[in-house]
């Protein structure tokens, strides 16, 4: 990958000289001649700048591939990698996996086990996946194999929210025995999803769980967000995911 | 805790406009945090001073502007800073809004010398 900046053969540094023209669209180095000793510049850069950089590197190759990148987040144990095992039974495209986890491949080994590409990113303490991350993990992948590429983030609602990976769609997914309130107590995160999915919904009898005023609460922080609701039980659930996958790739052209 | 994350991208960057300046040290920096970047302001605040330890950044001040949620509305022109994150025109109530501010994270201004 990378025919333009040849990252893989320049290591980890290799990248700012080739980028330099980007930087004009959204930040501005402005020198004030008043100001001397000590010199005083204002600087208007995002701070994730370098990221949202590579983001948009991991994009571009996603789209010379004709690939869809999906970018999945959630809490731990909502089931990110139980929808990835069981979509395959359902789906006619084809899809690999860039999991992110802080220990373990056990992830990857479960959708391996199915037949499904997937590449184990091992974050060590990190709490969540960034672009230059999920940009190791695509060199490992054959793209030309796959029309999808979930990176399934690390579990947790706070810090992938604040990190663009360089997908084209962010889906977030809440279960039912989560309780409550997880889209009002976490709104950075929700905010941020092109589809929120209710996972686990065959356990509603079992819980008090409002999912009409949950998704209320969604709309109230992103008023034109889609919503499904899943059980791994139910394949037409599953099937809804698909299509709407499926939609979105279409408008892509 | 991806505010240590964040203050490495931050350093990083100080780092990158000092030597651009041919600065030795940064003795100030600015940025502005948004209501709804999904960072806490008093924890980057911490991973700063953990940081910033062996930089150019070592005795640098960090001024933290936080930065309310700002939207305007596309129905009837209202601007506003919304307290809670309910992206709704308070005047019209249109759902029609586009964020001015207040999700992002931003270097504003570096004093150096």
């Amino acid at each position: 990958m990378c025919t333009d900046c040849g990252c893989s053969i320049r290591g980890k540094d290799g990248h700012d000289h080739h980028h330099d023209h980007h930087h004009g669209n959204h930040g501005q180095i402005l020198d004030n001649p008043h100001l001397n000793d000590p010199k005083t510049i204002t600087v208007i850069q995002k701070i994730l700048d370098k990221n949202d950089h590579e983001a948009m590197h991991n994009r571009a190759h996603l789209d010379s591939h004709k690939v869809l990148g999906i970018n999945l987040m959630s809490s731990p144990g909502s089931g990110k990698t139980t929808l990835l095992e069981h979509l395959k039974d359902v789906c006619d495209f084809n899809y690999g996996v860039i999991e992110g986890d802080l220990e373990t491949n056990k992830d990857a080994d479960r959708l391996k086990a199915k037949n499904i590409q997937a590449i184990q990113i091992q974050t060590g303490s990190a709490c969540h996946l960034d672009a230059f991350m999920v940009h190791k993990g695509l060199h490992d992948l054959q793209l030309d194999d796959i029309d999808v590429c979930f990176v399934e983030n690390v579990g947790n609602l706070v810090c992938p929210a604040s990190y663009d990976v360089g997908t084209h769609l962010n889906v977030v997914l809440v279960s039912i025995p989560e309780g409550e309130d997880k889209i009002a107590k976490y709104p950075v995160m929700f905010r941020k999803a092109d589809l929120i999915i209710f996972t686990k919904v065959d356990l509603l009898p079992h819980f008090t769980y409002d999912i009409e005023k949950e998704k209320a609460v969604a709309r109230s922080l992103k008023p034109n967000v889609d919503i499904l609701e899943i059980s791994i039980k139910d394949k037409d659930s599953l099937k809804a995911f698909a299509q709407w996958i499926d939609f979105k790739r279409k408008m892509r052209g | 805790m991806h505010e240590y994350s964040i203050v490495q991208a931050l350093l990083t960057q100080c780092e990158d406009i000092a030597t651009q300046n041919e600065a030795t040290s940064v003795s100030s920096i600015e940025i502005k945090i948004g209501a709804m970047s999904g960072v806490e302001s008093h924890l980057l605040k911490i991973a700063f001073d953990t940081f910033k330890e062996g930089t150019i950044c070592d005795f640098a001040e960090l001024i933290i502007r936080k930065q309310p949620l700002k939207i305007s509305c596309n129905e009837c022109g209202n601007e506003i800073e919304l307290e809670s994150p309910l992206y709704k025109c308070t005047k019209c109530e249109s759902l029609d809004v586009k964020v001015i501010d207040g999700e992002d994270m931003y270097l504003m201004r570096l004093e150096m010398e």
